[in-house]
């Protein structure tokens, strides 16, 4: 029996592990099979991470983090949570080789999956021009030309990485406003090899073996077009990953999971929330790890707030 | 470190189209953070299946060759291959039981 498991191994989860193993109370760090340290293992320069004045490597400071965490004595597993069972006094997480693992109390920290289109022929082409990871795929697009579909920080970053190997990449947003922020924004304009192409949405990918083009519609005039491309990176935004939780921890009509105030108390005693998969609106390293933080005393106010009877049952 | 031996642009030849064994070639580089993700599962499926598959490990930085001659868009990229000719492709970091699954006519 644990004092707690923290399921997610984000900014969100590390974090709360420090805070969490410095408490003494060994957290157990579930850290996913092929996702262990989360989105930022797969971002390159992290330059707005307080702390590091000359940027730091996304996946460098995610094995930072898992270090210190180690240091005070988290035990990570890199396995998936095939399920949870958060109702009683005793949570059950079991995981994908079967281990079943109890503890008082569980930090859910999953974050978010990223958008697809959900266009026909987009989950077909996937892998074959169709792609979710600029810093994975973009170096077979030299010379090439590319799109990226999305108006946020991540579709600005991801076009501005891409033009490193592509010849021309095209910036799709749906409409001619951009979500990105300011100097993201001005990166993408400045860079002469990124077209902004505003208010189209994708309505088809061709290709047989390989993307070869996307149709395009105008939302403003309905105008349909074909671009010839040979690569679609889609950064359209994430969503909450509850699918562990549904039925039994509230969520919110976002889809997040539902906290009370500015805690991480869910609406289970025992079970807390952190990162994105409570936060549609701020999504960042930062703001991620802040919340990792909040759980982690909120864990800690908790387990001492426990009657005696229910700690007896545990350490039986 | 994973276990599995590099193939090379040279030696793909002799030793993945050439062999007479099912082989698993990871298409994969440096700085594909999934590409190390999957690197770890794939030397335990190699380690319990010996006897039915060998996995080796192509680097696409430095055999930019044999990655475009496979036509590779996307990594982690698995291929098994089984006399010289290319059976199965997987794309993507995945967890074990699912690359098992996918993998199962080769393992099995």
């Amino acid at each position: 029996m644990r004092q707690v498991i923290i399921i997610g191994s984000g900014p969100a989860g590390y974090t709360a592990a420090i805070y969490a193993a410095r408490a003494n109370l060994s957290p157990l760090l579930i850290a996913s099979s092929v996702e262990a340290g989360g989105e930022l293992m797969k971002t390159t320069e992290v330059e707005n991470f307080p702390g590091f004045p000359e940027g730091i490597m996304g996946p460098e400071l995610m094995l930072n983090m898992q270090a210190q965490a180690e240091r005070f004595g988290t035990e990570i597993i890199l396995d998936d949570v095939e399920s949870v069972d958060l109702t009683g006094d005793v949570k059950r997480v079991t995981l994908g080789n079967g281990d079943v693992h109890e503890a008082l109390s569980v930090i859910y920290a999953t974050g978010s999956a990223y958008r697809k289109l959900g266009i026909s022929d987009e989950e077909r082409l996937s892998g074959y021009g169709v792609s979710w990871c600029a810093t994975c795929d973009g170096f077979f697009f030299r010379q090439k030309t590319i799109a990226v579909v999305g108006g946020g920080d991540s579709a600005m970053e991801e076009a501005s990485f891409l033009t490193k190997f592509a010849d021309k990449v095209y910036l799709i947003h749906r409409s001619d406003k951009l979500r990105a922020s300011k100097i993201m924004q001005d990166r993408a304009h400045a860079n002469p090899k990124i077209e902004f192409l505003f208010n189209k949405t994708v309505e088809h990918i061709y290709g047989d073996t390989q993307v070869t083009g996307v149709g395009l519609r105008d939302t403003v005039d309905g105008t349909e077009t074909t671009v010839d491309l040979s690569g679609l990176f889609i950064a359209i935004g994430n969503d909450p990953r509850t699918h562990l939780v549904h039925g039994q921890v509230d969520l919110t009509a976002d889809g997040t999971i539902a906290v009370q105030g500015r805690t991480s108390r869910t609406s289970i005693p025992g079970v807390f929330a952190a990162g994105d998969v409570l936060d549609v609106t701020y999504r960042q390293a930062v703001t991620a790890a802040a919340s990792g933080t909040v759980a982690a005393l909120d864990v800690e106010h908790y387990l001492a707030s426990l009657p005696a009877e229910i700690l007896e049952t545990a350490s039986a | 470190m994973s276990q599995a031996t590099a193939v090379t642009d040279a030696t793909f030849e002799s030793e993945v189209l050439g062999s007479d064994k099912t082989i698993l070639v990871d298409f994969w580089a440096e700085w594909c953070g999934p590409c190390r993700a999957v690197s770890p599962i794939l030397d335990q499926i190699a380690a319990e299946h010996s006897d039915k598959i060998t996995v080796v490990k192509l680097d696409v930085d430095a055999n930019p060759e044999t990655a475009m001659k496979y036509q590779i868009t996307s990594i982690p990229a698995m291929k098994v291959y089984r006399g010289g000719e290319v059976v199965k492709t997987v794309i993507g970091a995945k967890p074990k039981g699912a690359l098992e699954a996918e993998l199962a006519d080769f393992l099995a």
